[in-house]
């Protein structure tokens, strides 16, 4: 589709300089000063120290004459502390872990169904894409919240279970605080955000290329790894990217779903921030977060830029 | 890809059935005479009532309602001028940077966004409250809205726009008397995504949020933390429900719009053929 904007150039669209200087301009501004400029800040702040104050966090900028002392005041203190201390490490990589299963799991969940989706009759096709947008619609912590319910040992899970048998009247489902209701949470809060690149691409698919490979004599298995799934693979790309990436610094399935030894850096953070006040360790923790995230979400931009 | 209807079909049953069965057992349980979760006490409306009368939680979903409006107007106005920045004008300086600020905020973690504005406002010595959760949300919101909008620029006709600049009509009236209007679905979509992410976010709002601005999912997370209770299954019904009604409704009038556009066009080129 970038074709169709570069194949038309038109040079006076957005009107006259002024009109066309101001609708770059004003959105560009409002994101550098409101998404640009507190990234600085942050950093900034992460080289501070934690003080008993309003704001918790010395020095303050006092002004351009005393810029030399304000600077020699930072330091990197606040890494330090974090790469000595086993928690923070062991958050990290248990996001990084829990993203990376969670991330599998909707790819294994999401792709047969975006390929169902696609090879349906196209009348009923946008009924389909509708039912998956319209879970997306409802507040995420709704979401999470109706697990809570059927999750809870005294809960919906466990009356089924004790009805239907598989179950005896004093047993309970221990799944609720463990990482695996964690597990739950994210692939069902997330599974529309896979399905919907996975389905764009595919529903794009040729399917003349599948028909020659069936004439040809090729298994429709084969005929799946040799043609559909490579070809899927900027919505595998962009649907794995969109999900691993917030998925890492989740809070609120952890939070509500998991257990006191569910570590995750979005967790760790809002202690942090809200439970110790410590301002200038959680940014610590922020940069790094997202240090750790810059290379998939280059990836994403780049694969966005493709398939625009 | 005519493999195994039967597969597809179980397939996509299991996969709705996943989707849909919690959300329905949640608007169940909200008309549950008992407090219990697993014990079913008959039909009653206690719940809703009990809501009605909870005058923190209506407190809170009156500044919701206005936080919402408000930036999700602000980030569609805004969405909207960056989705024309990134369509219509190839080259100006700093466009690849300007649409990667587009696509960041789309996955970054909510709770870097949050913790990273809130320090700028505590730097700008900003009061937090009801306007910062609102700049907070314009600010994310505007990316969604440009991405929906995006997508509807680069796939229209610009002929129409390209005929009334011939024509000698000033852009930014041809920007209003022709692009906008067919576009107008688009933006529509925006609005109502941004309403609705703002609406939803509990990450970024408890960060930038201060005295007398409690939103609602700041509310519900409270109450969570404490228990389930039908009552909040009530309040999620209703918001379940108005946010279904909202976009069926949007839907449906864009079909209608998209039809009526169709038509006009049929009858423009049968116009201009004879």
């Amino acid at each position: 589709m970038a074709n169709v904007a570069e194949a038309n150039p038109v040079t006076n669209a957005g009107g006259p300089s002024w009109t066309r200087w101001l609708v770059v301009v004003v959105p560009y501004v409002w994101l550098i000063l409101f998404f640009v400029a507190p990234f600085l800040i942050i950093f900034k702040i992460s080289l501070s120290d934690y003080a008993q104050a309003m704001p918790p966090y010395r020095p303050l900028f006092e002004g351009v004459g005393a810029v030399g002392d304000f600077i020699s005041q930072l330091d990197f203190e606040n890494y330090i502390f974090l790469t000595s201390d086993s928690l923070y490490i062991l958050s990290y990589l248990s996001s990084l872990r829990i993203a990376a299963i969670s991330t599998l799991l909707l790819l294994l969940i999401g792709y047969p169904m975006a390929l169902a989706m696609a090879r349906a009759p196209t009348s009923i096709r946008p009924t389909l894409v509708m039912l998956v947008v319209l879970p997306f619609w409802t507040s995420f912590l709704i979401r999470v919240y109706a697990w809570i319910g059927i999750l809870k040992p005294d809960g919906l899970l466990t009356l089924l279970l004790q009805t239907v048998g598989l179950m005896g009247p004093d047993q309970q489902v221990q799944i609720f605080r463990t990482d695996y209701a964690v597990f739950i949470g994210i692939v069902y809060s997330y599974l529309p955000f896979m399905v919907l690149p996975l389905y764009s691409a595919l529903e794009k698919m040729d399917n003349s290329l599948l028909e020659a490979a069936s004439d040809l004599g090729c298994p429709p298995w084969k005929a799946f790894w040799k043609i559909t799934f490579p070809l899927s693979m900027p919505g595998v790309i962009a649907g794995a990217m969109i999900c691993f990436i917030p998925i890492t610094g989740e809070f609120v399935i952890p939070d509500l779903l998991g257990g006191a030894d569910t570590l995750m850096i979005g967790k760790t953070l809002w202690t942090e921030f809200f439970g110790n006040r410590d301002w200038p360790l959680a940014s610590a923790v922020a940069v790094i977060l997202l240090i750790m995230l810059v290379v998939p979400i280059m990836i994403f931009q780049n694969q966005q830029k493709k398939v625009v | 890809m005519m493999r195994s209807p039967r597969f597809d079909a179980t397939v996509l049953t299991l996969g709705f059935a996943f989707l849909y069965i919690p959300i329905i057992i949640l608007i169940v349980y909200s008309f549950n005479a008992s407090r219990l979760v697993t014990v079913w006490g008959g039909f009653s409306l206690n719940w809703y009532s009990a809501m009605w009368s909870n005058q923190g939680l209506m407190d809170a979903a009156w500044v919701t309602a206005r936080v919402g409006v408000l930036s999700a107007t602000l980030g569609t106005i805004l969405g909207t001028m960056a989705a024309l920045a990134l369509t219509r004008f190839a080259r100006f300086p700093g466009r690849m940077a300007f649409s990667g600020m587009i696509y960041a905020p789309l996955v970054m973690p909510e709770v870097i966004t949050g913790l990273s504005l809130l320090l700028l406002f505590v730097a700008m010595g900003v009061d937090r409250g009801f306007w910062t959760v609102t700049i907070a949300h314009t600010t994310f919101t505007m990316c969604y809205v440009a991405i929906v909008v995006q997508s509807r620029l680069l796939t229209f006709d610009r002929s129409l726009e390209e005929a009334a600049l011939d024509l000698g009509c000033p852009p930014v009236k041809t920007f209003f008397k022709i692009t906008l209007p067919l576009i107008f679905p688009a933006v529509i979509a925006g609005w109502m995504l941004a309403f609705t992410l703002s609406l939803d976010d509990l990450v970024i709002a408890s960060f930038n949020t201060g005295p007398g601005a409690t939103t609602l999912p700041i509310k519900i997370y409270s109450q969570v933390r404490l228990g389930v209770t039908p009552e909040i299954n009530a309040i999620c019904t209703i918001l379940i429900g108005l946010v279904t009604i909202g976009v069926i409704a949007a839907s449906l009038t864009t079909k209608r719009a998209e039809l009526r556009r169709v038509r006009d066009e049929h009858l423009a080129i049968r116009g201009a053929e004879r």
